[in-house]
């Protein structure tokens, strides 16, 4: 039973089949990094494949992410034109609760993200050139449910150090365009 | 331009300058627009800040489920921000062309202070006439 049965490509077990729209070896290597926070601000992984330019040291960047996620969730709520009641800016969140985004694109980079019911986000920073990728996160989010969460000596809220997770999601990131 | 809900104006310094609703759900108070305003700003800044490469300008498009965002930064710092119906297109060309308007009507007017709330009505006039061509 996975929880996005929605997207019916996406098969895991034993190898995961790539969703649509994810062509192999076209053109692939357009993923910067993977951050996965869950619902208390916790960065469970961090994962770069390519990040030339570092402003900031590791545990201040993730802060730094989670913190603008974050603003960016009240504002799109607030912002939210079609909703007649929008609550107040700033009062925090539950997941699923108001208008949020699926995505952002700066002339460097596209950031996608997706938070789960359980308030687990998954952040995916792209080359700014490359499609949707909600169906990508998603299918990453089943890897995760795959590998991480089904894993009896994962400790739920500490890093992930799943090699099985991080080679599956090497492998998967590769193919994305 | 029926899809359009709004159009910000932001100075240098994150201040609101200029805000039109065009009838989005929901009334929002001038407070209210003033912190998303300045919120906005903040927002552009930090996502230069988490740029994996050299050279960010900051958000160009926000993507949410209800709405696009499409910005427009100036050399000079003044943002200009339209809140559409996802998937509207063209959404460059109008902030290009709400920027001449606002270097013609605004800039040029002698009894504007920079960075002060734009009441021009040259620039108000011309806004709404810019509108009324597109479907």
């Amino acid at each position: 039973m996975q929880f996005f049965s929605g997207s019916s490509a996406v098969d895991i077990s034993p190898s995961p089949a790539a969703p649509p729209g994810t062509a192999t070896g076209l053109s692939g290597n357009n993923a910067n990094m993977l951050y996965i926070f869950n619902r208390s601000g916790v960065c469970l992984l961090y994962r770069e494949w390519h990040r030339p330019l570092r402003t900031l040291d590791a545990s201040q960047d993730q802060k730094l992410m989670f913190g603008l996620l974050f603003s960016l969730r009240s504002f799109t709520a607030k912002m939210d034109p079609t909703s007649v009641d929008k609550g107040n800016l700033g009062v925090p969140l539950l997941p699923g609760q108001g208008c949020s985004f699926y995505s952002f694109r700066t002339n460097t980079y596209k950031l996608s993200f997706m938070e789960s019911p359980s308030g687990i986000k998954l952040i995916l920073i792209t080359h700014p050139k490359t499609s949707d990728h909600q169906e990508s996160l998603k299918h990453i989010y089943n890897l995760y449910v795959e590998y991480v969460v089904k894993n009896p000596l994962y400790v739920p809220g500490t890093p992930i150090k799943s090699e099985l997770f991080n080679t599956n999601l090497d492998q998967y990131v590769k193919t994305l365009i | 331009m029926a899809a359009i809900y709004s159009l910000f104006i932001i100075n240098k310094s994150g201040g609101l300058i200029f805000y039109k609703d065009y009838g989005s759900a929901g009334r929002m108070d001038t407070n209210d627009s003033l912190r998303l305003a300045s919120l906005w700003h903040s927002m552009h800044a930090i996502s230069q800040q988490l740029s994996p490469t050299t050279g960010c300008a900051g958000i160009e498009l926000l993507q949410a489920h209800t709405f696009d965002l499409h910005c427009f930064q100036s050399l000079t710092g003044t943002k200009f921000f339209v809140v559409c119906e996802p998937g509207t297109l063209h959404m460059e060309a109008l902030l290009k062309v709400i920027y001449e308007l606002y270097t013609d009507y605004v800039l040029k007017n002698p009894f504007y202070e920079m960075e002060m709330p734009i009441r021009c009505e040259l620039f108000d006039l011309n806004l709404s006439q810019e509108q009324k061509p597109n479907p």
